[in-house]
């Protein structure tokens, strides 16, 4: 339960840096109610895992969620993080190490991004050099430029910067656990699956234990290294692998909520790195764009992606209008839809739709450049996917159904 | 006219700055003790109506028959006069105070919580500065009606501009009633608007740029 110091350019990829999280028989009752919100919930959260909780409106994962940093005291049962009873000590200290961050980011209006951020390290007493030097880490972290945005307001950012401020307080003192309510619940369809494959890219390398609370099937599915799926009061329905409970649902009413179609929620479950990537032709900003527009010409490409110096694409411009310029240009990062590594085919395709290119961008840690990715390739694999299934299905002959009843 | 205030500029100034001076401790006393209040009523909701029903009623009251109540307590002197302004002030800082409390956004609070801010932090660095603005509104309200009521209070031989005012009553038809009566009101007039100018300065500068209108 020490608070590693180590900020997360530094921190190996890989190590994990979360604490494992424990409910034993866990009850909550709230007074004048006859039914348990939650009724006796007993579950272990390994390191370093994102769990994300699924579950109907009502039963009860807010309540659970809210257990484990004691805003809600359980009426039995006991919680224990990284062995320890969380009640050993008082309520503040344990909360301190445990990031929470709930929908649309709940910023404090009065401060500025960085204040709000700095709101744990400086009850930890942090010095003001360490916490000035952690706020830029952090915003650079979750893709925001901290010249621009740490004297902002939040009044002066949108929802989905909000939200990425959010996740960058929860992070803030390197807290082993971080605990997300709806995190992306008040966000547009786009922008929630950037804040997703950014939230996959950080966990990359941070290796916290993370508990995300959704109401969304596939959110789960593309966050969640497990799913916890809850029935009315708190009952688990099956806690598992993504992968398992697709392929093998426990009861029907996981099977109902899961949602039919299977095949094409295969698509919410390949990543997009697990595809052959595109290289076509890139550039640095401020090249000359005469070799530029050369080897974009050997390689047969029409467009151009254009790299910072710190390898992260920026624009992704045509060939004409690269010619109009003596040297490679930029526009602001933000104005670029890149998917994350981690992102699902399902999300390819989907901001394939709204691209000029019919392409998309992809980017690995801190939004380095990998490769693109096209349609023929997502429906490639996806061909693929089906016969290999349809294969399995005749080798197998009518087990897997017995199987999954059992 | 001028003869009569070049002959009393000093005297004027004083009891202007008197008048001032009365206004600005009573309103800082009537800010703690109403934030103070609404602290409690926020945190004990029951005592909300009873909270609204105190400044609705208090303000009722006439400012003589207070002094009247209060004279034989305190005496006549500018205890009572601060007594008196002060709990006018009280009024419209608590009705305003309790309202801006309850209309921070418990998921900020909770979030607050969450991260494991102490109770006292959770008042100091959320609720209050979230609360500002409209406790700010109700002391400059507060302020404007302290100006009156301080004119009141001269009565009780408190200090201030008041005096001249029940001068100017007491002479009517003398020579210098009107001007005295004059002198009063106007010098009030002008101390108050200086007041809200600076009440204005002081909103600026506490209020916290993100949540400013
Ligand atoms: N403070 C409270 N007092 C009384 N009952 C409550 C309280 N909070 C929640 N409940 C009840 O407990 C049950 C579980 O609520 P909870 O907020 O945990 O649900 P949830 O799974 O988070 O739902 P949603 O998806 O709608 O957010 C509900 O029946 C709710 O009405
Ligand atoms: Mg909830």
């Amino acid at each position: 339960m020490t608070q590693t110091e180590s900020s997360p350019g530094s921190s190996p990829e890989g190590a994990i840096s979360g604490a494992e999280l424990r409910l034993e028989n866990v009850v909550k009752r709230y007074p004048g109610q006859k039914a348990a919100a939650v009724e006796s919930l007993s579950l272990t959260i390994p390191a370093g895992e994102i769990v994300a909780f699924v579950g109907p409106s009502g039963c009860g994962k807010t309540t659970s969620l809210k257990m484990i940093n004691r805003l809600i005291e359980p009426t039995s049962g006991t919680i224990r993080l990284d062995g320890e009873d969380i009640r050993s000590e008082s309520a503040t200290s344990l909360r301190r190490k445990i990031g929470y961050v709930i929908q649309g980011g709940s910023l404090f209006p009065h401060m500025t991004v960085a204040t709000n951020v700095a709101v744990v390290p400086k009850m930890l007493g942090w010095d003001s050099k360490r916490i000035a030097t952690r706020v830029d880490e952090l915003l650079d972290l979750v893709g925001l430029d901290p010249d621009r945005y740490r004297d902002r307001y939040p009044r002066e950012l949108s929802g989905g910067q909000q939200q990425r401020v959010g996740v960058a307080r929860g992070l803030a003192a390197d807290p082993p656990v971080l605990l997300m309510d709806e995190p992306f619940g008040a966000v547009d369809p786009i922008t929630r699956q950037r804040l997703q494959d950014e939230l996959i890219s950080i966990q990359r390398e941070l290796r916290k234990t993370i508990v995300c609370v959704t109401h969304d099937i596939d959110e789960a599915i593309k966050l969640g290294d497990r799913i916890l799926i809850l029935q009315e009061g708190a009952k688990i329905a099956q806690y598992d692998t993504p992968d398992t409970i697709l392929a093998a649902p426990a009861n029907d009413f996981v099977a109902d909520f899961v949602g039919a179609g299977s095949s094409l929620k295969q698509l919410s479950l390949t990543r997009v790195r697990s595809l052959d990537l595109g290289q076509p032709t890139t550039a640095h900003v401020g090249e000359d764009t005469g070799p530029v527009v050369r080897r974009a010409e050997e390689a047969g490409d029409d467009s151009v992606v254009v790299l910072d110096d710190r390898d992260r694409p920026v624009a992704w411009p045509w060939l004409r209008q690269v010619r109009h310029n003596d040297r490679v240009q930029s526009t602001p990062r933000e104005l670029l839809v890149t998917l994350d590594q981690a992102a699902t085919l399902n999300d390819a395709l989907d901001t394939m739709l709204t691209s000029a290119h019919s392409k998309v961008i992809v980017t690995g840690d801190r939004d380095r450049y990998l490769g693109v990715v096209d349609f023929e390739s997502v429906t490639e694999h996806m061909r693929r996917t089906e016969r290999d299934a349809a294969q399995q299905m005749q080798d197998a002959g009518g087990h897997e159904a017995v199987d999954a009843d059992g | 006219m001028w003869d009569f205030i070049g002959e009393r500029g000093d005297l004027i100034a004083f009891n202007a700055l008197q008048h001032a001076n009365l206004v600005l401790q009573a309103v800082l006393v009537a800010t703690l003790v109403a934030v103070a209040l609404a602290v409690l009523v926020n945190r004990f909701r029951v005592l909300d109506p009873i909270a609204n029903t105190i400044s609705a009623i208090g303000l009722t009251i006439p400012s003589f028959a207070l002094v009247g109540l209060l004279l034989p307590l305190t005496m006549i002197g500018a205890t009572t006069a601060f007594i008196c302004v002060a709990f006018y002030a009280t009024l419209p800082i608590l009705r305003n105070a309790v309202v801006g409390f309850a209309q921070v956004d418990e998921t900020l609070i909770e979030s607050a919580r969450g991260m494991g801010m102490s109770e006292a932090s959770v008042l100091l660095r959320v609720r209050l500065p979230l609360a500002w603005p409209v406790i700010h509104a109700g002391v400059r309200t507060s302020v404007q009606m302290s100006m009156g009521i301080a004119a009141i209070a001269a009565y009780v031989l408190g200090p201030g501009l008041g005096g001249y005012i029940f001068t100017g009553l007491s002479q009517a038809g003398g020579v210098n009633a009107v001007n005295y009566a004059l002198v009063g009101t106007v010098g009030i007039v002008i101390v108050a608007v200086i007041a809200d100018l600076l009440m204005l300065l002081l909103g600026r500068v506490t209020i916290s740029k993100g949540i400013r209108a």
